[in-house]
């Protein structure tokens, strides 16, 4: 049994489309209106003449005007339309892309429209291929073969039912007369090319595995369910709300600022290395640089946010606070985002170390928050959780936000930084250069190189800063004696 | 054979459907009292705040780098802090990491099962996370070492009950949270394999999900086939909001606050399987499954550029981290880059 019957059938494969099939179906019944529609014509296909055919720039054209889009947008929805099977190609049959030439096309019948509820299932797939095996003397193209023998494996119990079905069709069709019948051989061929796509060939039927739920029947929504939404709207009722214009203006406010920044609204100093194939901006701006780049410096200002998510940034303010020596802030706050962020089974010993280096009363770098949140805070570690920490974190960032931030902002090492900052000249390429520089990309440094860097970093720095454990101090000192 | 039903039994049922009623006319109320209170605050429309904002220029946006050598259809892709290598997983099983930039395979790994509709890249760069139709995330840490067998430290972190949808990793290596086919959301602690939280809501699939970078750093989105999009708190496993529109279902989710426009013209029929915002939000990117990928101005509302490359629907799209460019994965096979 294979995963595909196990899975039932929520119509996955024409639900989720059914919205755009809809709106094809439109279009394509008045392509096909013989006032307004398309102009076709007649063709010549070996000895047989078949009626209805069209030019692929014919379609374009006339979908181009008829939706009022640019050429390659209409070209698109061409193809759309041929992968989706309302359109089928005389020629080159497997490839559902309409050319924007004199290919020939035709419009398939309305019995075999991606819409109809019913699915291509092997069955019906496996009389198609007996069928043609019959008239092509078992000459079938390779994935058909393929597919022909993995399918008379599986369905082998309804096997003579499937050849007995595929000989009645096969006579039935040699009684129609021989135009028509070279018609719908095209249609079902083009059916299943589409349904049952070869190997290179994009078809827009493919489509994902199924959904587990099955969202079009109708929800049965339990007591709990409603018990918990009601919950829901009570909280969301009572929640602060602000205006459209506040919150609208904010995000106008926040692309604004962030306009100049945006690699894709102003161009990138030196240059984008995606566009010239230089890295220098990654270079220049990577965690560890001695100088930091101008626009970088300038992000930092933004918020302090931005200041602490950018390490480079994180380390300059480190600067000023060391100089204020109010360092304990930056980091308690650092110390509950690594036991936020960290794994579980590090949790009460992160826990405990916090707990002594910055919320005991006398600790080294003891955190000056409001009574209710440090007895909130120490009560709390007595049961140590992920989020212990939350109130005591937000409240120190807070601090930093409204007073430090602004404070740096205008401190002669803000300024600085700002000085000394790069601004790297616009690269020039000429062609020539653009192409070394092609055949010459860097790879950079791994990231896991730097991560082992990082990590080293890390440990000394922890190791030049312990607190420095006085008790043990005056023993080795006493020891000494 | 039945026994005739007990009186009790049959009160209690009575009474349960009462109570169901009950609870239902309560919904409604609730709910209608909170579009009232939301329309009373809507007192601007996003065209209108953006009027004096400058309009944008002409965009030359093309394909920068192909990375061809996916077998079959490319179902996800994510990036790396570093700005220039990705994760991408494919139908075949495959799961492959590439140094977009110079469009060198650094890694591959061949995953138990197909479909491979998840893949993460760790934030220390380290690792990557990817699942399908095992039900399964897992974690497997990257190495120098070319010749590695990756598959020997798989780590499996999470599990669920139907196939993975999406996955993506928190601001650590640590903690991964996950969607999946059978309508939950979860955060797992990757070390322990330890479910954290859990997130209950959505009546059907979850497709996607969305982490926001914020100060607090303590909520996501995710996106389902119930037509619903859910914003919850990591902390306490509560939905805190919930948007109900779409005609269809939600494949992507960005992070908003409030659904402030719709972005729509009527030559765009066909749906959108990924979006993703540029560094400033002001430049929307959707691939859709008329194998295009449109531009839109976030501000006025219009489309600014339409991209033309990929032969198959356009399944996952990433901004970099830096917003240098942008990633498509396609069912065409292949990846590209744009700029």
């Amino acid at each position: 049994m294979t995963i595909r019957s196990a899975r039932p059938d929520r119509g996955q494969h024409f639900r989720p489309r059914m919205l755009c099939l809809n709106k094809l179906e439109v279009i394509v019944v008045e392509m096909q209106d013989p006032k307004s529609g398309v102009t076709g014509s007649e063709q010549k296909l070996n000895v047989t003449t078949i009626p209805h055919v069209f030019a692929g720039k014919d379609i374009i054209a006339w979908i181009a005007n008829k939706m009022k889009t640019p050429p390659e947008e209409a070209h698109v929805f061409g193809t759309m339309l041929v992968a989706f099977g309302y359109i089928y190609p005389l020629q080159n049959h497997k490839m559902l892309v309409m050319c924007n030439d004199t290919s020939l096309y035709r419009f398939q019948a309305p019995y075999f429209w991606p819409t109809q509820k019913w699915v291509a299932d092997d069955s019906d797939y496996a009389i198609y291929l007996a069928k043609r095996n019959i008239r092509k003397k078992g000459m079938l193209e390779p994935y058909e073969q393929a597919h022909y023998n993995h399918l008379h494996k599986w369905l082998n119990h309804k096997w003579d039912f499937i050849v007995m079905q595929a000989t009645e069709q096969y006579k039935a069709g040699k009684e129609r007369k021989k135009p028509d019948r070279v018609v719908f051989d095209c249609q079902e061929r083009a059916y299943w090319i589409l349904n049952r796509p070869p190997r290179r060939t994009h078809s827009a039927m493919d489509c994902g595995p199924e959904r587990l739920i099955d969202p079009n029947e109708d929800e049965k929504i339990s007591f709990d369910q409603y018990r918990r939404k009601n919950m829901f709207y009570q909280q969301a009722i009572m929640r602060s709300k602000v205006k459209s214009s506040v919150s609208l203006g904010a995000l106008v406010k926040y692309i604004t600022t962030y306009k100049t920044h945006d690699p894709f609204l102003a161009p990138c100093q030196p240059s984008n290395p995606w566009q010239t194939d230089n890295d220098t901006y990654w270079t220049l701006n990577m965690r560890g640089v001695d100088v930091p780049t101008k626009m970088r410096v300038e992000r930092w200002s933004f918020s302090l946010f931005e200041l602490l998510t950018d390490l480079r940034g994180r380390d300059d303010f480190k600067v000023f606070l060391k100089k204020e020596f109010s360092g304990e802030n930056l980091a308690f706050w650092e110390a509950a985002e690594e036991l936020k962020w960290g794994t579980g089974s590090s949790m009460s010993a992160k826990a405990e170390t916090i707990f002594k280096t910055f919320l005991a009363p006398g600790a080294p770098r003891w955190i000056n928050i409001d009574g209710r949140t440090m007895g909130l805070t120490v009560k709390g570690l007595d049961h140590p959780h992920r989020y212990v920490l939350e109130a005591a974190q937000t409240h120190v960032f807070l601090l930093m936000k409204k007073d430090t931030f602004f404070r740096y902002l205008k401190s002669p090492v803000y300024k600085d930084i700002q000085k000394k900052a790069l601004s790297p000249e616009t690269h020039n390429f000429s062609p020539a250069q653009l192409e070394q520089n092609a055949q010459n990309r860097s790879p950079g440094i791994h990231p896991i190189i730097l991560w082992q860097q990082e990590e080293e970093e890390k440990a000394k720095t922890a190791a030049a800063s312990a607190p420095v454990d006085v008790k043990a101090m005056m023993s080795k000192i006493d020891r000494k004696k | 054979m039945r026994s005739p039903p007990i009186p009790e039994m049959a009160t209690q049922e009575v009474q349960l459907s009462e109570t169901l009623a009950h609870l239902k006319t309560e919904s409604d109320t609730l709910k209608g009292k909170l579009e009232e209170e939301r329309a009373k605050l809507h007192d601007v429309e996003l065209h209108q705040v953006a009027e004096k904002v400058e309009g944008l220029g002409q965009f030359v946006m093309k394909t920068r780098r192909t990375l061809k050598g996916h077998g079959n259809k490319v179902l996800c892709m994510d990036w790396c802090k570093d700005k220039r290598r990705i994760v991408s997983s494919s139908q075949d099983g495959k799961v492959i990491v590439w140094d977009a930039f110079t469009t060198n395979k650094e890694h591959a790994v061949t995953m138990p099962c197909t479909w491979v509709m998840a893949c993460a890249y760790a934030p220390s760069g380290c690792a990557v996370a990817c699942g399908g139709l095992d039900n399964k995330c897992s974690v497997y840490p990257l190495s120098l070492d070319k010749n590695e067998n990756l598959a020997a430290k798989k780590k499996s972190v999470a599990m669920h009950t139907n196939y993975l949808s999406a996955c993506s990793f928190t601001n650590s290596d640590m903690q991964i949270l996950t969607s999946s086919g059978d309508g939950t959301c979860a955060l797992w602690d990757v070390e322990s394999g330890q479910l954290l939280q859990s997130f209950h809501g959505h009546a059907a699939d979850v497709l996607c999900l969305d982490l926001a970078p914020s100060e607090t750093g303590n909520t996501f989105v995710s996106g389902g086939c119930d037509k619903k999009a859910n914003v919850w708190d990591m902390r306490s496993g509560q939905c805190i909001q919930s948007f109900e529109t779409h005609e269809s279902d939600i494949n992507n989710s960005s992070e908003a606050d409030r659904e402030v426009a719709i972005y729509s013209k009527e030559s765009i029929i066909f749906g959108v399987s990924s979006v993703d915002f540029s560094l400033s939000g002001r430049l929307l990117f959707g691939g859709y499954n008329d194998y295009t990928i449109n531009v839109w101005d976030v501000l006025k509302g219009t489309r600014v550029s339409i991209l033309f490359g990929h032969e198959n629907r356009v399944s996952t799209l990433r901004v970099s981290p830096d917003g240098t460019a942008f990633c498509t994965g396609s069912w065409d096979h292949t990846l590209r880059t744009w700029a």
